[in-house]
């Protein structure tokens, strides 16, 4: 154990040394195998399961299956509850990004303008982002109520006559849009005030110092290009978020009335674990993965490219 | 007994070699440092010794044992970081403990919550406080101890950098640009410090630094590296007077060594020197070797471009004749004075003239070549 | 000229006031008609004219009721249990995987964080009828490992992880290896308390997703002594004693106040631990 050591050839050594570092190899793998094999097991595993589901004809507790093609695909496409729940789910879309992103932007920007009651406001906001929203669905339920509710009361005393919102075709994809605004803006209103707090006062000082010192000014030279990435940024998840929804429709609506209210999530849920059409559902499945995957994708290339100031 | 040999290190990342080929014996009980710009693979050779990094060929020797298949914490090396690397979570007194726990406590004893409650842990803790607390004495930290490293200022930073290497009693101590992140006036109080440390504790220290006036007021010896390759190791004295290669020349000492290629100075029509051996390219010479006299033929001619008065000495900026290229003299204050704009011819005491070829490498004069051969 | 300026200063302030209000009357508008339901007596709720107290409090009663007709304090109960199970499990695998991704070098790593990138793509839900099947399977549907199980990876927790332990300079790693420490050690001892406020961020993201999720729920209990409180309270309210609106108003004001209660009473914490993790 003396210099002897160091008088082994060459190789020797160097496979010595290929030992030491293929033991920091071995730790590194042995700290990552938990997460590797859950990450197969629960994530990629099942992704792959999910394709293959939807070209069977397989029913859960069925111990037979067919390889039957994508006849679930052309189903699902043939299927005019599917182009419903699409439609829907877009429109549901359209209503809450614009709606949260809005109201959150101009929120934070009043709570930021002074310091009055900005705690107060920031947690009274925010509290409908913590709220068990399948609880708060039912609050919203009887506050939706066409006789009790205080939404037809209140309209009642301004002498409207409102409707039955979440039973009238016409208004079920609405409220339930209202009530998704109702959860999301606070969170939005957050992403925007740190955003606000990153732009620096400098800024300010030097648009001031260049004539743009009015309120207006301010906002339009300086705050609104400054939240560009934040805005983008909260847009993307607030569009996640709404693809995803489900809850409300689940407690509220479950669909109706006449599938006017109908989500792709639901509608996997309820053909999948109502009805048990496993490869019906496994194909929808797939079609919901895809708009995700597409929709997360578009977005960061967008991301990536839009809002780069520096 | 930890002398340091390192027999032909190599290193690279993928493609890039970082060092190449470094062979270097460090004494028993030397202060040596690795000098180099930035990139210049002395960090790395430096974390190769202390075991943080493996090289691809050759071998690491600690007191003439191979080391390369030891751990970082068997090879008896402490390491002072640039950054201090601080436990930021740990109060001063357990960034130093920590060390000596790991080494004196058995893996059940550091167990959390189990191990407080083992046998035998109270004795161990009693000897590590009673070491602590002398260490800090001498570092003069002994009043920080409870405190968080992000209450501390840089110096004090510092100093517990110091301290957590030196409780281990390490036989080697390596130091990776430890000053770099302190203020001018407090890095020259540290650099002394480091030498007092040094020499109470009589242990190797190998120090890395981009600065060479640190290399060169520190250590007993300084290693010269640049782009992976080891130029000249040896006392900064010799360095300074008698470098092998241009680089060196050029990176120890300040102001810069002037150089002239031989082509400009015959270009300039000033005569060359005697002793000039014939493959010499550039002619060096450091600015206290350069003396001002009136300008004339067959001399090196400028004119004063300006003048930097720094008290106790006086540096002169001279731009050749030609436009091309300045020279640096330095005068005394008592001197005759020069002003900007003045010409002078400047004269060059042969004995200090530096010779190197194409290459770089140093040429000695050719009477000392013919009278060897 | 000033007082003009500050005329301008007291009208937007009045401005923003009021602006505010009706937007946080907007957001809290559903909480103060829960409370107020939860109080009343059936008659008072069907009343034509509204008030926001009761006239005959009757909120002893409600409560009552949805404490006994239900088991309450279990759905709260399986909710505490199934949320600590989950993130226990998620820092269990994610923090050494995060370190070995940030600070360790070996053969596939950026293989490996490229699969936990795509992993972030896939929404939970579209892993529903796989992770049915599976539980089906193995006996597990109706139990508490059907809720915890498919949570126990999380490649969100692996990445933010990553990236904290990433801001942890090497130095720091460098320096404990020196002074003898191992690799798990240096997790435990340096990189956790280095990184707990970012921790405490993921905690409260993990908890606050899982206590609010009906989706899986639904799909793998059905029993009600097992449900958590998002499902609890839907079985409540589909059950005999909710169809009455004061008892299941003063249900949802329990379901929902625990997670607003520890909200408020760690506001900063939660809105930065939130806005941070979803940033990052």
């Amino acid at each position: 154990m003396t210099a002897l050591d160091c008088n082994r050839p060459r190789e020797a050594a160097a496979k010595a040394r290929l030992a030491t570092r293929s033991g920091e190899h071995g730790l590194a793998w042995l700290a990552v195998s938990p997460a590797l094999l859950l990450l197969v097991g629960l994530l990629f595993g099942p992704v792959a399961a999910v394709v293959l589901f939807s070209l069977t004809d397989w029913q859960l507790g069925s111990f037979t299956f067919h390889f039957i093609g994508i006849a679930n695909f052309r189903a699902l496409f043939a299927d005019p509850t599917f182009w419903k729940a699409l439609t829907n789910t877009l429109v549901y879309v359209a209503i809450v990004v614009p709606g949260t992103v809005l109201l959150g932007l101009v929120v934070a920007l009043l709570i930021e303008t002074s310091p009055g009651l900005r705690g107060f406001y920031r947690a009274a906001h925010f509290l409908p982002v913590m709220s068990t929203m399948s609880a708060m669905a039912i609050v919203w339920g009887t506050m939706l109520h066409p006789t009790i509710g205080l939404v037809n009361r209140a309209l009642g005393v301004m002498g409207i006559s409102g409707v039955n919102w979440l039973r009238d075709e016409r208004t079920a994809l609405l409220a339930l849009a209202l009530i998704g605004i109702w959860q999301g803006f606070g969170f939005a209103m957050v992403l925007f005030v740190s955003g606000l707090k990153a732009v620096p006062q400098q800024l300010y000082d030097a648009a001031a110092v260049d004539g743009a010192d009015g309120v207006l000014d301010r906002l339009r030279f300086v705050t609104l290009p400054m939240l560009g990435p934040v805005t983008m940024f909260v847009v993307i998840l607030t569009a996640k978020r709404s693809f995803e929804v489900f809850d409300s429709v689940r407690v509220l609506t479950q669909g109706g009335p006449n599938y006017a209210s109908e989500v792709l999530l639901h509608r996997l849920y309820t053909e999948s674990f109502d009805f048990l059409h496993m490869g019906y559902g496994a194909a929808l499945t797939v079609v919901y993965l895809a708009v995700i995957v597409l929709l997360t994708l578009t977005q960061a290339r967008l991301l990536e490219r839009r809002v780069h100031y520096s | 007994m930890a002398e340091i040999e390192l027999r032909d290190i190599e290193k690279s990342y993928g493609e890039t070699a970082i060092v190449k080929g470094v062979s270097l014996s460090i004494r028993d009980g030397e202060f040596l440092t690795l000098v180099g710009p930035s990139g210049c693979g002395k960090s790395t050779l430096l974390r190769i010794i202390a075991g943080l990094e493996a090289q691809n060929s050759g071998e690491v020797l600690v007191a003439g044992r191979c080391v390369d298949d030891k751990r970082p914490k068997e090879r008896d090396v402490a390491m002072v970081f640039q950054s201090y690397a601080l436990y930021p979570h740990l109060s001063v007194f357990d960034n130093l403990a920590l060390p000596l726990r790991t080494r004196r406590l058995s893996f059940a004893q550091r167990l959390p919550l189990v191990g407080r409650a083992l046998p035998g842990r109270g004795d161990v803790e009693k000897a590590i406080r009673a070491e602590i607390e002398q260490a800090a004495s001498m570092l003069d930290i002994a009043h920080l101890l409870r405190r968080k490293p992000g209450q501390l200022s840089g110096g004090q930073r510092q100093r517990v950098a110091l301290g957590r290497a030196m409780v281990r009693h390490p036989a080697v101590f390596l130091m990776d640009e430890p000053l770099s992140n302190l203020d001018a006036k407090l890095r020259v109080q540290m650099r002394a410090e480091i030498i007092a440390l040094h020499r109470r504790l009589g242990v190797t220290f190998v120090y890395v630094t981009h600065d060479q006036a640190e290399a060169m007021t520190m250590s007993d010896r300084v290693a010269v590296m640049m782009d992976g390759e080891l130029l000249q190791v040896d006392r900064p004295e010799r360095l300074y007077r008698d470098p092998e290669d241009l680089r060196v020349a050029e990176m120890i000492g300040s102001p810069k060594i002037n150089v002239v290629s031989r082509a400009h100075w015959v270009s300039l029509g000033a005569s060359l020197p005697a002793g000039i051996h014939r493959n010499t390219a550039h002619l060096a010479f450091r600015p206290e070797a350069v003396g001002i006299v009136a300008s004339g033929d067959g001399r090196l001619n400028g004119v004063v471009a300006s003048v930097e008065n720094l008290g106790s000495d006086i540096f002169l900026n001279v731009t050749l004749a030609d436009g091309q290229g300045t020279v640096v003299v330095r005068t005394h204050p008592d001197a005759s004075r020069s002003e900007a704009g003045r010409s002078v011819g400047l004269q060059i005491d042969p004995a200090c003239l530096l010779q190197f070829d194409g290459a770089g490498m140093r040429q000695r004069e050719v009477e000392r070549v013919e009278a060897a051969a | 000229m000033i007082s003009r300026f500050s005329d301008r200063r007291f009208a937007g302030r009045v401005a923003r006031h009021a602006i505010l209000l009706l937007t946080a009357a907007f957001a809290l508008l559903p909480f103060v008609w829960m409370v107020s339901l939860s109080l009343k007596p059936p008659q008072e709720i069907f009343q034509a004219d509204f008030r926001l107290w009761p006239t005959a409090f009757h909120g002893g009663e409600n409560y009552r009721i949805a404490l006994t007709a239900a088991p309450m304090f279990s759905f709260l109960l399986n909710g505490v249990l199934v949320c600590a199970a989950i993130f226990a499990l998620q820092l269990l695998v994610c923090i050494p995987c995060a370190y070995a991704l940030a600070k360790l070098r070996f053969r596939g790593r950026d293989t490996l964080f490229s699969a936990v990138l795509v992993g972030l793509l896939l929404p939970p839900q579209a892993l529903a009828i796989p992770h049915f099947v599976m539980l089906n399977v193995f006996g597990f549907l109706d139990t508490y490992a059907a809720l915890i199980l498919p949570w126990a990876i999380s490649t969100f927790g692996i990445f933010l992880l990553r990236q904290f332990f990433r801001s942890i300079p090497d130095e720091i790693i460098h320096a404990a290896r020196l002074d003898g420490l191992g690799e798990f050690e240096i997790i435990w001892r340096i990189m956790i308390p280095m990184t707990a406020p970012a921790l405490a961020a993921f905690g409260i993201f993990s908890v606050v997703a899982h206590w609010n999720d009906l989706f899986w729920p639904l799909i793998a209990v059905r029993r009600a002594e097992i449900s958590t409180p998002a499902l609890g309270i839907l079985l409540f309210r589909d059950d005999e004693a909710g169809q009455f609106l004061g008892p299941l108003m003063a249900g949802a004001v329990i379901i929902v106040a625990p997670l607003l209660l520890a909200f408020l009473i760690a506001q900063r914490r939660f809105i930065d631990g939130l806005a941070v993790t979803t940033m990052k």
